[in-house]
């Protein structure tokens, strides 16, 4: 595989999960935000290998692996029992209206394009224009996060930016050490099984799992 | 050939042949009061004098622009020790023809438009004033010190003061006259501030002559005082060109003045502050870093948003074109914004592309504005109306009127083949060869710009589709039975019809105007695009290069012609006959005029998406005598939309200076002893500081 | 033998002009055949428009010169738009007087005078079509520009020659920014040409209308224009997209048989690419006219994110 022929393939897989975490930000329906997650999941999975291939660091392979295996189906798939569980709505309101909220999407991902910029010029990796996307990915997230009305939203958006900071590590310096990767991978699942739990005891109390519910539990009016 | 002429007039050289027109204006002026008996004579003879005034200004104007040339003189008028000094260089020869051109169409159209007004007011003081107001606008283009030129914007906004004024039994104009002083003297002062601050900077040749523009050039402005000066004469300058948010005045004064004043006003008045600002930026401040650019930029391209966005609201007519002045504006801003980044940056054939596209935008704004006020004064002086809800199918009894408002339509909504479109289309070649920008942040933002001026495109022309459906075509939907109403006269006819034919040439011939204009960028800061421009032959515009991009005016103009006639020719000798029936209307019989769209109906898609900017509030009230909640006799519909700027920055800064006052008159005691002591604290404390 | 170029544009005036009812005709086809549903023939929008000549107009009472002459000046300013676009050879001297912004504005000058003939008879049909076509194009305007500012960074000029000329020169390989525009290009063209989900051609309901209701009390040839402008219009966005993004196999030289080859494969694209409209067409319903600002939203924002990937990645 030709040097050219990896770059191409890299940034569009970067491309892709730029799209999808944009995707994320303005998607209303529950498992169409879950089959969002699962591509994004896929396309950084791919893209691990590729520069696992292009580099000849074979440990990205099984980070690859992991990353398949975890993010498209296992966390996937127990978020979407989660869901068929508690029952919940369908549909996920957000704050501001879509254009307010692809606007600051794009005010953000110029921001981490500026921010990198330094960066892009010091590296030598062959991966180096993809960091602003990861950085993007992880602020996406963030607003995702912010912008929702509704808990399981939340774990997603929380999820994308873990993803986004997996996209940086492979950029910037071609993965992380493997005892932090598997002791991530372990933490994260661990975090979906406790999300769970609580979950469901919350959606018990309150019968709903929308966010502004739970601003009643604050104690001064 | 048009090098022979040229010559030939540059006999009399043309900075004379201005002298002469503005001494021609001034005293046709002070002969007016005299003749205030002969109504009848003095109309047509004093704005016959205005047309000619403006023709030779055109005449000057134009030789200065073409020839390159730079003529200066010093008038022994003033104060001693402070002569006027004039200079007439291709900036200002530019600006005169601009002025001129219009001033010209307007005035004759004046001839017929103000013989409406004999016998129910005195028209002396409309003429009065209107020779006064042309004669400051020349003025100032051609001052070159600080005194003359505040002295003539002071001429030209007290004349205009005035004119607004004309009809001031009804109390909304004399409102409306009073915002429109009060905020061209907050200008006047920053204005004032700004050539006080550059006139204190000046070294050497003590004394009075720092207030001269030439002391000012040679000026060395450090970043601070540079910035300072910049930013103060670009607020006194925004506040007369009613840029947002100082632009609350020109929707109340351009509907409260008669039309041909209305035309003049937002046709060329709002040009002199443009001109104010290239003139200070680029030949005074010749030095600027790229945030000046950009901050202009910023301000054109809120100005050019908001703007559209409040006219597409409006049912009446003339404040519809008077939010559409405020949108041009901000076109305008935008490339002169987009030059100034240039140049600070060295790009130095981009920023002359840029500035001629704001340049010529602000030829055809001229024109075009002037043309659509002309028209809408037409109509209001035939109908007596000036709600558009309450016209309609007027394209049956003003068969001119509305071909020649259609063409301003057309041209301002920026179609090809007219000049609005050569304008545009130049902007947008200049945001996109923004790529060769350093800076990474700019090179990503100034595109969104480009978006953004593609936006209030495409809202103008969804405007004007309003104000011309609603106005022209349809059926009547006023409440008032259709009187006669008559076709104007020749006067108002041929005023209307040269502003056109202008608006018409200046789109399909942009390579010769550009060639005309690119002196301005060269004199300025040395680049210049015509080479360029003209280099595949008179009949192609490509401003970068051949292979960026090309326009051909003539070729678009005479293709769609052709086709258009192959198409009827083809088509017209057919068996087929054309039988004139009442309307279809899907079958529906009982159509009345009511049942036409309105003006707010039209904008309402528009006012649901972008509502957030203003302050909208619909009320619908069905009155049923029996309360049945779906069966009514009569269904009220009550909107109302409010310009939010009056409640972010206007009536705080009313309240603050309320109360700013409020504590300085604690300083009125009324005893008198009290007064005496302030006379003598000032005394003692004169005393121990000098 | 080289044919002239002016004898190259005039073929390719008369193969828009009489190759869009035949295009129209297939997309009926297929999508009747998606639909379960019998088609009509290839042939029958060219019945139809011989058909619409041969009636008698009839025209309301208070009709004026802008309803008369709206079908004339819409069907010349089509004729023109479809003159500039490169279709079968990069050698046409009218390609040379527009660029892609030019193109943009002749679609503008046709929407503005359809847009007063609607409200010139003073019906609501009108009167409501052209409100609701002028904020759509209001909306797509922007969206447009951002993705014909992305496709002139990578071909470095708005001249479609030149785009051409640079692109096909470049091997085929997928950049993020071109496919982000060309996404966002199909959205927008779906708008500008009324189809699904914007607006459904085939309505006569009153809710539904929108290019339709403006053209409502035209009938005889001026229909007839009309309704083959319209057809024409479709091709000639269809074209332009390919134009920008594939291509291939449109510059050449002039000798017959190599225009006539490229005709075939022109013809061949054309076919594919009313397949796959029809696909969109049958897979989507459409929108709530309040919908359509986010739809044209995500439009822009795709657009923006091709102009951003192309100097972030590229």
């Amino acid at each position: 595989m030709s040097n050219a022929l990896v770059i191409q393939l890299n940034t569009l897989l970067a491309a892709l999960i730029l799209l999808t975490s944009f995707a994320l930000l303005v998607q209303r329906r529950m498992f169409a935000i879950l089959h969002l997650f699962a591509w994004q999941g896929f396309f950084l999975g791919v893209s691990t290998a590729v520069i696992g291939f292009a580099t000849g660091e074979h440990h990205l392979y099984i980070s690859s692996l992991l990353t398949l295996v975890m993010k498209v189906l296992l966390l996937p798939y127990i978020l979407y029992a989660l869901i068929k569980k508690l029952k919940v709505h369908r549909e996920i309101e957000s704050i501001m209206n879509t254009s307010c909220t692809m606007f600051l999407g794009i005010a953000l991902v110029i921001f981490s394009y500026h921010l990198t910029a330094p960066i892009r010029q010091l590296s030598t990796l062959v991966t180096r224009s993809t960091l602003a996307v990861a950085l993007a990915t992880v602020m996406l997230g963030m607003l995702m996060m912010v912008t929702r009305r509704h808990a399981v939203s939340q774990i997603i958006g929380f999820l994308a930016m873990e993803n986004g900071l997996f996209f940086a590590a492979t950029s910037a310096t071609y993965g992380m050490p493997m005892v932090v990767e598997l002791g991530v991978a372990l933490d994260l699942l661990i975090a979906a099984f406790i999300f769970g739990i609580f979950f469901f005891h919350i959606n018990t109390t309150f019968d709903s799992l929308d966010v502004d519910q739970m601003a009643k539990l604050k104690e001064t009016d | 050939m048009l090098l022979d002429y040229v010559s030939l007039s540059a006999a009399a050289a043309p900075l004379d042949i201005a002298g002469f027109s503005v001494l021609l204006l001034l005293g046709s002026a002070l002969c007016a009061p005299f003749l205030s008996r002969w109504e009848r004579l003095l109309i047509p003879a004093a704005f016959s004098l205005a047309t000619v005034a403006s023709l030779a200004a055109v005449h000057a104007g134009f030789t200065a622009l073409v020839t390159g040339s730079n003529s200066a003189a010093t008038v022994a008028m003033g104060l001693p020790g402070l002569p006027f000094n004039l200079r007439l260089d291709p900036l200002a020869g530019f600006f005169l023809v601009v002025i001129g051109l219009l001033s010209a169409f307007v005035s004759v159209y004046s001839i017929g438009y103000v013989r409406g007004y004999l016998g129910r007011r005195p028209t002396t003081q409309l003429v009065l004033f209107y020779l006064l107001f042309l004669a400051g606008m020349f003025l100032v283009v051609l001052a070159d010190d600080a005194y003359l030129f505040l002295l003539a914007w002071e001429l030209m906004a007290a004349a205009s003061y005035f004119l607004v004024m004309y009809e001031d039994e009804v109390a909304a104009n004399r409102r409306a006259a009073f915002l429109y002083l009060v905020v061209a003297h907050v200008g006047a002062i920053a204005i004032l501030l700004s050539f006080g601050v550059m006139a204190g900077l000046t070294t050497g040749s003590g004394g009075f002559q720092s207030y001269t523009f030439d002391a000012m050039r040679a000026a060395r402005l450090s970043p601070a005082w540079g910035a300072a000066a910049f930013f103060l004469s670009f607020f006194g300058f925004a506040a007369k060109a009613g840029v947002i948010p100082l632009h609350v005045w020109l929707p109340e004064a351009h509907p409260a003045a008669p039309s041909n004043v209305s035309a003049l006003m937002s046709g060329v008045m709002l040009k002199t502050a443009i001109y104010g600002m290239v003139r200070v930026a680029f030949d005074l401040i010749r030095e600027f870093p790229w945030w000046w650019g950009g901050i202009v930029l910023c301000f054109g391209l809120v100005s050019a948003v908001l703007g559209v966005l409040y006219a597409l609201m409006q049912h009446d007519l003339k404040r519809l074109l008077a939010f559409h002045s405020v949108e041009n504006i901000g076109i305008i801003l935008i490339g002169l914004g987009l030059a100034m980044v240039f140049t600070s940056f060295q790009f130095h054939s981009l920023a002359a592309l840029a500035l001629v596209a704001a340049l010529y935008h602000t030829l055809n704004h001229a024109l075009f504005k002037g043309l659509l006020f002309m028209g809408a004064g037409a109509v209001i002086h035939s109908t007596n109306e000036r709600n558009m809800e309450e016209m309609g199918g007027l394209i049956h009894q003003l068969p001119w009127t509305s071909a020649l408002f259609l063409v301003g339509c057309v041209s301002i909504s920026g179609l090809p083949p007219f000049n609005g479109f050569v304008s545009e289309w130049l902007t947008f070649q200049a945001f996109l060869l923004s790529p060769v920008l350093p800076h990474p942040l700019l090179k990503l933002l100034v595109p969104l710009g480009a978006a953004l001026l593609a936006l209030t495109g495409a809202l103008a022309a969804a405007c004007f589709v309003k104000a011309f459906g609603v106005t022209f075509l349809g059926s009547w939907r006023g409440h008032r039975r259709k009187e006669q109403i008559s076709e104007v006269g020749p006067a108002m006819r041929l005023g209307m019809l040269g502003a056109a034919l202008c608006c018409l040439a200046l789109g399909v011939l942009p390579t010769f105007v550009i060639g005309w204009i690119d002196n301005i960028p060269q004199q300025l800061f040395g680049g210049e695009i015509a080479k360029s421009a003209g280099s595949y032959g008179w009949l192609w515009l490509t401003p970068y290069s051949p292979e960026r991009a090309s326009y051909s005016g003539p070729v678009v103009f005479f293709g769609i012609l052709a086709m258009v006639a192959a198409t009827y020719l083809l088509l017209h000798v057919r068996r087929a006959a054309i039988r004139r029936v009442p309307l279809w209307d899907c079958g529906f019989e009982k159509v009345t005029p009511r049942m036409q769209y309105t003006a707010s109906a039209f904008a309402m898609p528009v006012r649901r998406v972008f509502g957030f900017f203003f302050a909208v509030r619909e009320q619908v009230e069905l009155v049923s005598p029996q309360n049945h909640p779906v069966m009514a006799d009569t269904i009220n519909y009550r909107l109302r939309i409010r310009d939010r700027f009056w409640g972010w920055f206007y009536q705080p800064l009313a309240d603050i200076s309320f109360w700013v006052a409020r504590r300085a008159g604690k300083l009125q005691q009324g005893r008198i002893q009290v007064y005496l002591l302030y006379s003598f604290v000032t005394l003692i404390v004169l005393l121990v500081f000098l | 033998m080289t044919l002239h170029p002016i004898v190259i544009e005039l073929i390719q005036l008369l193969m828009i002009l009489f190759l869009s009812p035949a295009f129209a005709g297939w997309v009926k086809i297929v999508k009747c055949r998606t639909q379960g549903r019998t088609a009509p023939g290839l042939l029958q929008p060219y019945r139809d428009i011989a058909r619409l000549f041969a009636k008698d107009v009839v025209l309301a009472e208070n009709a004026s010169w802008v309803f008369r002459s709206t079908p004339y000046i819409v069907f010349g300013v089509t004729l023109m738009a479809g003159g500039v676009i490169p279709l079968i050879s990069v050698d046409l001297p009218l390609a040379d007087t527009a660029d892609i912004i030019v193109l943009v504005m002749l679609f503008a000058i046709v929407r503005f005078c359809t847009a007063l003939a609607g409200m010139d008879v003073g019906t609501a049909f009108g009167g409501m079509g052209s409100s609701r076509e002028m904020m759509i194009s209001s909306l797509a305007e922007p969206a447009m520009l951002m993705a014909v500012f992305t496709v002139s960074l990578a071909g470095s000029s708005t001249s479609l020659t030149q785009m051409v000329t640079v692109m096909s020169g470049h091997a085929f390989v997928i950049r993020p920014s071109l496919a982000f525009s060309l996404v966002a290009f199909v959205l927008i063209a779906l708008a500008e040409t009324g189809r699904i989900p914007v607006d459904n051609p085939a309505t006569h309901l009153e809710l539904t209308m929108i290019h339709e209701a403006m053209i409502l009390e035209y009938s005889g040839r001026y229909l007839a224009l009309i309704e083959w402008a319209g057809m024409m219009k479709l091709v000639i966005y269809f074209s332009l997209g390919t134009a920008v993004f594939f291509p291939w196999g449109i510059s050449g030289s002039g000798d017959p048989l190599s225009l006539i080859i490229r005709a075939l494969f022109f013809v061949a694209k054309l076919a594919a690419g009313g397949a796959v409209m029809v696909l969109i067409e049958t897979g989507l319903a459409k929108m709530r006219i309040f919908r359509l600002p986010d739809y044209l939203g995500s439009a822009f924002l795709l657009a923006t994110l091709g102009m951003i990937a192309f100097f972030i990645l590229e």
